[in-house]
C-alpha cells in the first residue's frame, strides 16, 4: 500500500490532502468533522486584526455555474475573512491542534499593510501551537478594497515586503497565498521567495460573475437588487490552476520553491496532476462545499491505488515528474504526425465527430461510407487536431494514433522523420535570417 | 353485434366488476406527464447528433435535437414550436407514438446503454401547455380565395386542413361522426389519451380558423365525391379505413358477444361511466395488432378476470410492438402465439368459447400441424385489421389497391385535384403520425398547385 504521507516545511500530515482556508474551515466543529473523515490538514479560515470581526452580507453569497444534471463545475463566493471573533477562533485552533497532533494545521491571515498589524496576529497566532501560516493575498472581493487580499498580491513589491515582516516575527513556515488575478504569476512567486516565505499555494479565486438574471437584470446572486465580482473556484478553474502551478514548477527564479496546489481538484485525478506538476500538498474546497467531507475518502484511496499501480511507493516518488514535459510552443515536435482514428465497435453514430470537423475544422471526417451512416477519418485532411476525440461522448471512441511509418498523404512527407521544432524551421523567419 | 347481459347458464357479461376508484386508476395516465426536473434530467441526456438518427426515424421529421436542446436552455415555449412547426397532432403523436420503433429506436444511447432519450415524454413535456391554452399559435396567411374540400376529420384530414389554413386557403372537413379527431377520439387506448386529450388538440386545431367542419356528413351518403371536385379547388380524402375484416367462420356474425374490437374501443372511448360499460369475465382477443393489444389490456383494466390474446404468427411478426407485448402481459394479459382459430362455440345463441388450430410457418406460409385447443370465452374481440371503403367513391376512376387508395409522393391520387392520406391510402403505416405527415405533404401540394402561399 502506497504511503501517502508527506512533510511540507517540515509539517506532517498523513496524506497530501488540506481543506483550503474558506467556509469549510471555519470553526472547530467543521474541523474536526474533516478530520474525522480522513483529510490531511486544514488551512484555517482567515483570521483578520483583533477588534470588531468583519461583517458577511446575509444574502446569498455563492453563485455557481452548473453542467447537464446541475453538476456543479464552478461556484463563486463574495464571503470575508471569518466573521468571528479572533479570540474564539485562537482558542478553537489550540484546541483543535491538541486534539489532532497528527494533521496539519495551518492559520489563514489577512491584516491591514503595516508591520506592526502583522507582528501582532503572528505573536497571538504562534500562540496556539498551529504549525504555520498562509498569508492570503489572493482574497479578490471585498477585502480588496480596504487594500488587503489580491490588492497586495497584485503587487509584487507588497507581496516580498510582508513575507519579509512575517518571517521576521514568526519561527513558523509561512505560506503565501497568491492570487491569478494577475498577469504573470511568476512575478508574486519570486516575490515571496525573494522575501523569505518558505512556500507558495495557489491559485485563489478568479475575478467573476456567475450570471445575470435577465429578469431582475442583476447579477443572478444579487443582495437587494445590486451584486458585486466574487471569486470563483471549482472544477472549471483547474486548468487555470495547473498552467499557473506549472510555471512556478519551471521558473528558475523560483526553483526549489514549495507549492500548495489549489484549484478545482476533485478528484484523485486532479491531485496526483498537481503532484505530477511538484505540488507538496493540495488544498481543496469546492469539491467538500459539493459534496460533503466524505470525498476526501475517495481521494485518497484513489490516489493510493494509483501509486500502487505504478508502483511508486511515496508521493515523492513521482511528485514533479510532469515538469519537464512542459516546455514552450516553439520547442514542440513539428514533424510529430498523429491523426484520428475511430473505432467503429465503439461508435454510436452521433456523427457529433463529422460536424464539428466539417463546421469547424478541417473536413476530415466522412459522414457515410458506400452510403451508409458510418463516421471515418479522412488522413488526408486530418490534422490530428483532437477536437473530434474531444467532442465523442463515448470514452475511447476516437484516439490519436502516433503515425510511425509511410507517407503521409495531407502534407506529402514521411510519417518517420527525425524531429524539429520551430526554432529551426525553414519557415521561421529568423531561421532565414541566420541563413543568410 | 349485441351484447346480451349476462344470461344465465352461460356468458358471464355485466358492468361494473370494478368501482369507480378502481376503474379511475386503471385508466389513469399510462405516462404520467415529465416534472420539470425531470425533464431537465432528460433533455440534458441528448447528444444533439448531425443529421440525427431520431429525426430521420420520425415520419413528420420533427427537429427532435432542437426542441430537445430548447427544452435543456429552458425555452420549452420554443420547443413547442419546433415540434408544432413539423407536426400540428405533436400532442397525440407524444401520447401514441409507438417511439419504441421510431425515434427512439433509433436514438443513439439506445446504441450507447440501450436507454434512449424519452423523446416522447419530452415532446409530451413540450407541447402540452401551447395545446392547453387552447389557441393555435399560427395565424393564416391573407385569403387566397381558394377553397378545399376534406373528407375526415381525422389526423391527416385536421393537418391538411391546418396547413392549408396557415396558406390562407380555407376548407371545409366532412366528418360523418359527431366529434373531429378520427381515431384519438375513437380509437386508442384510453388510457393513452386521458382528459379528452383528442378533443382539446383537435379544438387547438381548429382554432386556427379558416376550417369549417360538417358533422354527421358522410362520403358516398351525405355528399359525392363528383359533388365535392365540382363546389371545391380540391379535394383531400382523409376517410379512415371504412370497416373491420371478419374471421369468416361460420355462426361469426349471429353468435351473441363475438365483438368487433374497433366498435368496443370506440362505445369505451365515449362512454361518460366505465362502470356501465359491459364486460365478460373471460375475454378472449385473436389479432396481433395495436387495436388487438389496446382491447385486451381495456378488458383487463375492466375487470375482465381472464384475457386471452391470439395470434396465427409469433412475436417477430406482431405488428404491435415489444413494448406493446409487454404492456399487455404486465396488465395480466397472457398472449398465445401460432395459433388460429377454426371455429366458434355457442350455447343459446351466444359464444362459449373458440377452437383453435396450432400453426407453425412452411416455406413462407401458416400452416397447421393438425393439433387443436379450445379456449372458453364469455366474449370474443375480432381484431384483425381493417379494411378501405372504396364504394364511397361512388366509382370514381380513382386507383386502388388491396382496397386503398394509391398515391403518389406528394399524395396526389390518380384523379386531378383529388388528393389523399391516413390510413385510407395505399401503403400506409397505419400510424397517427403518418397520417398527419400525409395531410401535411398533401397540403403542401394542393397549395403549390393552388398556387396558394407555401403551407
Amino acid at each position: 500500500m502506497a504511503d501517502l504521507r508527506v512533510n511540507f516545511l517540515g509539517v506532517k500530515s498523513p496524506n497530501p490532502f488540506w481543506l483550503a482556508s474558506a467556509p469549510p474551515t471555519d470553526r472547530k466543529v467543521n474541523v474536526e468533522r474533516a478530520f474525522r473523515a480522513g483529510w490531511g490538514g486544514v488551512v484555517w479560515k482567515t483570521l483578520g486584526e483583533a477588534g470588531p470581526p468583519v461583517v458577511n452580507v446575509s444574502g446569498a453569497r455563492y453563485g455557481a455555474i452548473h453542467g447537464p444534471d446541475r453538476r456543479l463545475i464552478a461556484m463563486n463566493n463574495i464571503e470575508l475573512i471569518t466573521d468571528r471573533d479572533l479570540e474564539i477562533n485562537l482558542r478553537e485552533i489550540k484546541e483543535v491542534k491538541r486534539a489532532w497532533p497528527d494533521r496539519a494545521l495551518i492559520v489563514s491571515l489577512m491584516v491591514p499593510c503595516d508591520e506592526k498589524s502583522w507582528q501582532d496576529i503572528l505573536a497571538r497566532v504562534e500562540e496556539t501551537e498551529c504549525d504555520g501560516v498562509e498569508l492570503n493575498f489572493g482574497c479578490p472581493h471585498g477585502m480588496s478594497e480596504r487594500g488587503m487580499g489580491s490588492a497586495v498580491g497584485q503587487v509584487p513589491e507588497y507581496v516580498e515586503m510582508v513575507a519579509r515582516w512575517c518571517k521576521a516575527h514568526t519561527r513558523m513556515p509561512v505560506i503565501v497565498k497568491l492570487t491569478p488575478n494577475i498577469t504573470d504569476v511568476r512575478q508574486p512567486a519570486r516575490a515571496a521567495k525573494k522575501g523569505g516565505g518558505d512556500a507558495v499555494s495557489l491559485i485563489n479565486t478568479i475575478n467573476s460573475i456567475m450570471n445575470i438574471d435577465l429578469d431582475a437584470m442583476t447579477p443572478d446572486v444579487a443582495i437587494d437588487g445590486k451584486g458585486t465580482h466574487g471569486g470563483m473556484c471549482g472544477p472549471a478553474v483547474k486548468p487555470i490552476a495547473l498552467s499557473m502551478v506549472s510555471e512556478i514548477a519551471r521558473d528558475p527564479a523560483c526553483a526549489g520553491l514549495p507549492i500548495s496546489a489549489i484549484g478545482g481538484i476533485t478528484t484523485w485525478r486532479d491531485a496526483a496532476e498537481f503532484i505530477a506538476l511538484g505540488a507538496g500538498t493540495v488544498q481543496v474546497c469546492t469539491a467538500a462545499m459539493t459534496y460533503g467531507f466524505k470525498v476526501v475518502q475517495e481521494m485518497t484511496t484513489g490516489l493510493a491505488d494509483y501509486m500502487d499501480a505504478k508502483g511508486y511507493a511515496t508521493i515523492e516518488d513521482f511528485r514533479g515528474r510532469a515538469i519537464p514535459s512542459i516546455t514552450d510552443w516553439q520547442f514542440l515536435n513539428l514533424n510529430y504526425v498523429a491523426k484520428a482514428e475511430i473505432d467503429q465497435q465503439l461508435c454510436i453514430q452521433c456523427g457529433r465527430c463529422h460536424i464539428v470537423c466539417e463546421d469547424t475544422s478541417h473536413q476530415a471526417i466522412f459522414a457515410s461510407l458506400n452510403g451508409k451512416r458510418k463516421f471515418v477519418v479522412n488522413e488526408a485532411e486530418c490534422v490530428g487536431c483532437n477536437l473530434c476525440v474531444l467532442v465523442c461522448p463515448v470514452e475511447d471512441c476516437i484516439t490519436l494514433v502516433h503515425k510511425v511509418a509511410g507517407v503521409d498523404p495531407r502534407t506529402g512527407l514521411d510519417y518517420a522523420r527525425p524531429p524539429g521544432n520551430w526554432t529551426a524551421h525553414p519557415n521561421n523567419p529568423s531561421v532565414a535570417k541566420a541563413a543568410e | 353485434m349485441t351484447i346480451a347481459a349476462n344470461p344465465p347458464g352461460a356468458s358471464d357479461i355485466r358492468p361494473g366488476r370494478l368501482d369507480s376508484a378502481t376503474l379511475n386508476a386503471n385508466f389513469a395516465d399510462l405516462h404520467p406527464p415529465l416534472t420539470f426536473h425531470e425533464a431537465k434530467v432528460e433533455a440534458e441526456r441528448c447528444y444533439f447528433c448531425f443529421d440525427a438518427p431520431c429525426q430521420r426515424a420520425c415520419p413528420t421529421a420533427i427537429d427532435i435535437p432542437l426542441f430537445i436542446r430548447q427544452i435543456a436552455a429552458g425555452n420549452r415555449a420554443g420547443a413547442a414550436m419546433t415540434i408544432l412547426d413539423a407536426n400540428i397532432m405533436g400532442g397525440t403523436c407524444s401520447r401514441v407514438c409507438p417511439t419504441e420503433t421510431l425515434c427512439e429506436e433509433a436514438c443513439v444511447r439506445e446504441a450507447a446503454e440501450m436507454k434512449p432519450v424519452t423523446i416522447g415524454q419530452l415532446q409530451r413535456y413540450a407541447v402540452d401547455p401551447v395545446i392547453a391554452t387552447g389557441k393555435s399559435p399560427y395565424s393564416r396567411a391573407a385569403p387566397t380565395g381558394k377553397r378545399v374540400a376534406i373528407v375526415g376529420a381525422g389526423p391527416a384530414g385536421l393537418a391538411c386542413a391546418h396547413a392549408l389554413a396557415v396558406a390562407g386557403v380555407e376548407t371545409t372537413i366532412y366528418e360523418p361522426r359527431e366529434k373531429s379527431g378520427g381515431l384519438n377520439e375513437y380509437g386508442i387506448a384510453a388510457y393513452k389519451m386521458i382528459d379528452n386529450f383528442a378533443a382539446r388538440e383537435a379544438a387547438f386545431i381548429l382554432s386556427v380558423g379558416g376550417i369549417e367542419v360538417r358533422y354527421g356528413k358522410a362520403l358516398g351518403r351525405d355528399v359525392t365525391l363528383g359533388d365535392l371536385r365540382r363546389d371545391y379547388d380540391a379535394v383531400f380524402l382523409g376517410a379512415g379505413l371504412g370497416s373491420t375484416n371478419k374471421l369468416g367462420l361460420p355462426r361469426e356474425t349471429e353468435l351473441e358477444n363475438v365483438i368487433d374490437a374497433v366498435d368496443y374501443i370506440a362505445r369505451l372511448r365515449q362512454a361518460k361511466d366505465l362502470s356501465a360499460l359491459p364486460v365478460g369475465r373471460r375475454v378472449l382477443v385473436i389479432g396481433g395488432g395495436m387495436t388487438a393489444i389496446d382491447i385486451a389490456v381495456q378488458s383487463k383494466k375492466l375487470g375482465a378476470e381472464t384475457v386471452t390474446m391470439v395470434y396465427r404468427r409469433g412475436p417477430e411478426q406482431m405488428k404491435a410492438s415489444r413494448y406493446e407485448r409487454e404492456l399487455a402481459q404486465t396488465n395480466g394479459v397472457v398472449i398465445r402465439y401460432w395459433a388460429r382459430p377454426v371455429s366458434l362455440e355457442g350455447h343459446a345463441g351466444a359464444l362459449s368459447g373458440v377452437v383453435f388450430e396450432n400453426t407453425h410457418e412452411h416455406a413462407g406460409m401458416l400452416a397447421s400441424p393438425g393439433s387443436v385447443f379450445r379456449i372458453e370465452a364469455d366474449v370474443l374481440f375480432t381484431a384483425i385489421g381493417q379494411r378501405g371503403a372504396p364504394e364511397a367513391l361512388d366509382g370514381a376512376a380513382i386507383e386502388i389497391k388491396d382496397g386503398r387508395i394509391v398515391v403518389d409522393a406528394e399524395r396526389r391520387t390518380s384523379l386531378e385535384r383529388v388528393w389523399a392520406g391516413g390510413d385510407c391510402v395505399f401503403g400506409g403505416q397505419d400510424l397517427t403520425v403518418s397520417a398527419v405527415e400525409d395531410g401535411k405533404q398533401a397540403a403542401l401540394s394542393i397549395a403549390a398547385a393552388l398556387g396558394a402561399a407555401r403551407a
